[in-house]
């Protein structure tokens, strides 16, 4: 029976026992998200069903993927002003309260993803059921875009499950399965798909009491207790982000200290709260980075190319964690390399990778099973993408794709994972050039989102798309670059890094080199970077940079080479490495003089950065920002390169740069793009 | 003795195509590294990965296995869906003791030769490493005791009933390598036939110093590229046969005990044959399969043939199923290019060889008229066998009938019999042919 014909993305139906079942299932779109006209059609079902009260109310999705993926970040990034964002969050937190205080048994029904907004939403039922498959996700993940929840969440969460569990869940940001929400008590019960509307009814009818944390978790919203957990939390918090650069989980943990005894207020305190965050210039980069992203995935969205079957040549650390991580996601991998030697140590990494992410021992062998170490290079045949991945030298790359190419599938791409040879140098070999494209991943691969799609002179279209439909395919982020030295990502880096080394070189302890990067927010210094990366393979990359672009490589860095100081991996570079971890020595307290380390390390950034832009080595200025963020961890608050720049007014750069030109040489010039790149 | 049909005779002929083998790996006292079924995927994956047709387009899947893992029921279907064959390629095990795997053979040559299917991949697995340690039935009865028992009184009653002795683990695999009906162990059964034909100790040291030397010098000339590498997930690879001992010497072998029957028998670890663990696959098919996928053809399967015997001589068993298999071909030993003989132990096989050439044996054993002539032991298991490859019971059919191929190609001979004896009283042989 139809009670409101007239919503556009609700339906409710009334079933035999008067429960009444409300389905969200927004007009004209795959997923369900809380945007104003979504909330105000709850708002009159939910007054609709004050007024005529039914049994109970079960709420659920009609959407394949989930449940409701969280308030519209597109209008989040629209607001204008404080005023502007408290009235919104006011109409949601009214929203979510009306359906706390209706006078019957309320639950939701929850399958797939259940972010934010709308696991806010599900806070306000009296219960929740998640349904037991890996797929289900639930979590409030605001503050990784600044903010922290604000339409009644953080009050609700701290009494469901007691100040601290709740507190971890918001300021870690991370999402949890049903059976680990049930296990934390976020969640009243789980069930499968073939189960759950039995389990809503029930819940119903049955009306048990709602879920309470246990004595102790409730404890910890005592207000005795709130300030010194407060602090411990505040501590932890510190070592992740710090609070100029990541204001939101400071002030989601003041707004649970101040506030958690009286509901009312901390309503009040959230709501004031985020409308301050959202804002401020971090939330707007930080949704800026989100919609970037988003752009980048539509890059590579579905064009009907379907591949199943991977081919990677080269079982090295990129060839082989390459391979390991197409087989996480689902993709059929054959891992060729010259000898079975070769490739045993690319699965052991392959093993460890599948206990770290999958983690249940059937779902490791299914991915251990679609792992296939291949040293006769069967699977090239089958494959739908070939990827090259063998050490750095043209005429070795050129030979391996005359003997590829003819054993391929005619629609397969051949991709290559090269780093410094122009793709039209590779390509030569092949009587159909247009296949080979470039798939650049950066170090570690499971971690690092980036793929750096390289498009040669010679590539075909078609090849790139499908390239790029690939990369969404095994969930990493494309990003379309032109085949020139060092691509973007390498060659903005490495500016950057020679900088650290002279200034390393200079005198000035790495450590503090490296403060100052971090500081400015990069997520690790340049110096520690490097010894990361390997310092032989830098040098190398320097080098080729350095040929084309008519700049010095530091003797310092060659020296280390040639005494086998390489970094992390020899236990010694430009640190020395105890167990893994650097040793850090020469103060990093030093306050006096870290501005002028950052701003020669930035600068070098920032104009290489403007150099990119002007030959066009990407499309515009925010595929360079989303490539510098995603592919290096570029200070994400920031919003990237040429944001910062733009942000920051592009004259007083300029001087700066002057300035450091006087003192330390051309290789400060400015490039001629400024002024025109950046506007 | 009458011409019965063979396969060929009634059927359509039966073709193998590929086929290969994970290397046999040594049971060093604990679970190996890999279960039965990772071993199955490993030697089906580059096997498949080679073919022209893709993996579900198989009609069925067939695996011999003897005692497959707790959670491996049904063994050749699990292999199936881990190998990419999908959901709808239907699979099944066979048990035969020791001869799964070439039963897994026969099983798939009928139903092509009967027109059921085309295109089966068939062979044997076993991971002796992992057979279970079972608990004894008076440890079940007293556990089943303690669930009844209600009140703490009962469950005090049950606790102290409870003896040491309860614990005692049930070892399978010694449980399955003793024969259930004669009580005899099948290194024992050995021994009986030692005694028969009058085998000596050096004879079968000799034989196992043999098998050694033929295994080490057919790795070192490549002549067992049926062998695909297997890989752990701590790093290591294995890609030949660890049992190996090419350096072994009569010395050496000499002054190894007796396991089965001490202090006086002459059956010793060092010459019989090893437990291990290992895999090995065949793909069959139909002249329809051979023409529409274009399959480059090693061989044919002519016939198979099973015998029964007193299960306290199941040794023999190759003698008993290998000559109506060649009667009924019109065959005598001469035709026979090249021979597997599975080398479950040296006296065995031996004990084989000497009833084969033996009038008496073969006039009231076998109903023939008089003996076969001999079998030249150049032309016997040329490249190693059980005792220095292993014999991981339900693989070790498919392994010597896929080597035997090996052999027959590389050597362009025409014809080979693959056999091996059964545990329990049985032997099994199967005749191959090249064109």
């Amino acid at each position: 029976m139809e009670m409101t014909p007239e919503l556009k993305h609700l339906r409710i139906e009334s079933d035999a026992d008067n429960i009444a079942w409300l389905h969200i299932d927004r007009a004209e779109s795959a997923t369900n998200v809380l945007t104003h006209e979504v909330l105000d059609e709850l708002d009159r079902a939910f007054r609709e069903l004050e007024n005529q009260p039914p049994r109970g109310l079960v709420i659920l999705s009609d959407k394949a993927n989930g449940f409701v993926a969280g308030a519209d970040i597109r209008e989040f990034s629209r607001v204008a002003d404080f005023d502007g964002a408290l009235e919104i969050i006011h109409k949601g937190q009214s929203v979510f309260t009306r359906l706390a205080e209706l006078p019957f048994p309320s639950v939701a029904l929850i399958h797939g993803f259940c972010l934010g907004g709308g696991l806010e939403m599900s806070l306000a039922c009296r219960y929740r059921v998640a349904r037991d498959d890996p797929g289900t996700r639930l979590g409030l993940p605001e503050v990784r875009l600044g903010i922290h929840p604000g339409f009644g969440g953080s009050v609700r969460l701290s009494r469901l499950l007691g100040g601290l569990k709740a507190m971890e869940l918001m300021l870690s940001g991370r999402s949890v399965d049903g059976r680990q929400a049930k296990r934390i008590g976020l969640v009243d019960a789980t069930a499968p798909e073939r189960h759950l509307r039995a389990t809503g009814r029930a819940l119903v009818l049955g009306s048990p009491s709602p879920s309470r944390p246990g004595r102790m978790a409730a404890l910890s919203n005592h207000g005795l207790l709130r300030p010194a957990l407060a602090g411990i939390l505040r501590k932890q918090v510190a070592a992740r982000a710090s609070e100029k650069h990541y204001p939101a989980p400071y002030a989601l943990i003041d707004v649970w200290k101040d506030n958690a005894g009286d509901p009312g207020r901390m309503m009040e305190a959230e709501a004031r709260s985020v409308a301050k965050l959202v804002t401020g210039s971090t939330a707007q980069n930080l949704v800026r980075v989100f919609l970037l992203q988003e752009r980048l995935k539509m890059l590579g969205r579905d064009t009907g190319f379907q591949p199943r079957c991977v081919h990677v040549v080269g079982a090295g650390v990129m060839g082989g964690d390459i391979a390991a991580w197409c087989a996480v996601q689902g993709m059929q991998v054959s891992l060729q390399d010259q000898s079975p030697e070769r490739i045993a140590p690319a699965i052991k990494r392959a093993h460890a990778l599948f206990k770290r992410r999958l983690k249940k021992p059937r779902l490791m062998q299914q991915a251990m099973d679609r792992l296939f170490p291949d040293h006769q290079g069967l699977g090239v045949s089958r494959a739908d993408v070939v990827i090259e991945s063998i050490f750095e030298d043209g005429d070795a790359k050129r030979e391996l794709y005359r003997e590829l190419e003819p054993r391929m599938k005619t629609d397969a791409v051949l991709a290559t994972n090269t780093s410094s040879i122009p793709l039209e140098e590779l390509a030569v070999s092949l009587s159909r050039p247009e296949r080979l494209v470039g798939l650049h991943f950066f170090n570690p691969v499971a971690k690092m989102q980036l793929i750096e799609v390289v498009r040669g002179a010679s590539s075909g279209e078609e090849t790139v798309a499908r390239a790029m439909s690939f990369a969404r395919k095994i969930d990493r982020l494309p990003l379309p670059v032109t085949s020139t030295p060092g691509f973007l990502v390498n060659r903005i880096l490495m500016p950057y890094l020679m900088e650290a080394v002279v200034l390393e070189s200079e005198g000035v302890a790495p450590a503090a080199i490296d403060k100052a990067a971090t500081d400015f927010g990069m997520p690790m210094g340049p110096i520690e970077l490097a010894d990361t990366v390997g310092l032989d393979i830098c040098l190398h990359v320097a080098e080729i940079l350095a040929g084309h672009f008519q700049t010095t490589v530091p003797d310092k860095l060659r020296r280390m080479v040639a005494d086998g100081h390489l970094g992390r991996k020899s236990g010694q570079g430009f640190y020395r490495y105890k167990k893994g971890k650097p040793v850090r020595q020469g103060a990093s307290t030093r306050t006096e003089g870290m501005e002028e380390i950052s701003d020669r390390l930035v600068l070098r950034l920032l104009n290489e950065s403007v150099a990119c832009l002007r030959e066009q080595v990407v499309e515009d200025a925010d595929m360079l920002d989303a490539g510098m963020i995603f592919g290096t961890g570029f200070a994400p608050f920031r919003g990237g390169p040429m944001h910062y720049i733009h942000d920051s007014g592009e004259k007083s750069f300029r001087e700066k740069l002057r300035r450091q030109q006087k003192a330390h040489g051309d290789r400060f010039a400015e490039d001629p793009g400024w002024g025109t790149a950046t506007t | 003795m009458e011409q019965r049909q063979t396969d060929e005779g009634c059927g359509r002929p039966v073709f193998v195509v590929d086929g290969s083998r994970t290397p046999f790996l040594k049971v060093r006292g604990r679970p190996g590294p890999f279960k039965a079924a990772d071993l199955a995927v490993y030697a089906g994956r580059s096997l498949l990965a080679r073919q022209p047709f893709a993996a579900p387009q198989l009609d069925e899947v067939i695996l011999g296995c003897v005692m497959p893992g707790p959670d491996e029921a049904n063994i050749a279907r699990i292999a199936a869906l881990r190998l990419g064959c999908g959901d709808r390629v239907p699979a099944m095990t066979v048990q035969r003791n020791c001869a799964s795997g070439l039963q897994a053979l026969d099983t798939a040559a009928r139903n092509i030769a009967y027109g059921h299917s085309d295109l089966v991949l068939s062979g044997g697995v076993e991971a002796m490493s992992h057979a279970p340690i079972l608990l004894g039935t008076a440890m079940v009865n007293w556990m089943a005791s303690w669930r009844s028992a209600r009140s703490f009184g009962d469950r005090l009653k049950v606790l102290s009933a409870l003896r040491p002795a309860y614990l005692t683990p049930v070892i399978a695999l010694l449980r399955g390598l003793t024969d259930p009906v004669v009580g005899l162990s099948m290194g024992q059964t050995a021994e009986v036939l030692a005694h028969r034909f009058g085998i000596t100790r050096e004879m079968m040291d000799g034989f196992a110093m043999r098998s050694h030397q033929r295994l080490a010098a057919g790795h070192d000339n490549g002549h067992l590229a049926e062998i695909q590498p297997v890989y752990d997930s701590a790093g290591h690879y294995y890609d030949h046969d660890t049992g190996l001992r090419a350096d072994t010497s009569m010395e050496q072998l000499s002054g190894l005990k007796p396991v089965f029957d001490k202090p006086y028998g002459n059956v010793t670890a060092g010459n019989s044959a090893q437990v291990t663990d290992g895999a090995a696959w065949l793909v069959l098919a139909s002249e329809d399969a051979v023409n529409r996928y274009e399959l480059p053809v090693m061989g044919r399967i002519v016939d198979t043939h099973w015998a029964g015997l007193d299960p306290a001589q199941m040794g023999l068993g190759p003698v008993y199923a290998m000559a109506p298999l060649l009667a009924r071909n019109g065959l005598n030993t001469g035709d026979i290019d090249f021979w597997e003989i599975n080398e479950a132990f040296a006296a065995q096989v031996l004990a084989c060889l000497s009833a084969w050439q033996d009038d008496d044996f073969c006039q009231k054993q076998l109903d023939l008229e008089s003996a076969f002539s001999p079998i030249d032991e150049a032309r016997l298991n040329v490249d190693g066998g059980g005792i220095s490859i292993g014999h991981p019971v339900g693989a070790s059919g498919a392994r010597i009938a896929l080597h035997l191929l090996q052999v027959l190609q590389r050597e362009k001979a025409g014809r080979g019999v693959a056999s091996l004896c059964i545990g329990g009283g049985q032997g099994g042989a199967m005749l191959i042919e090249r064109e």
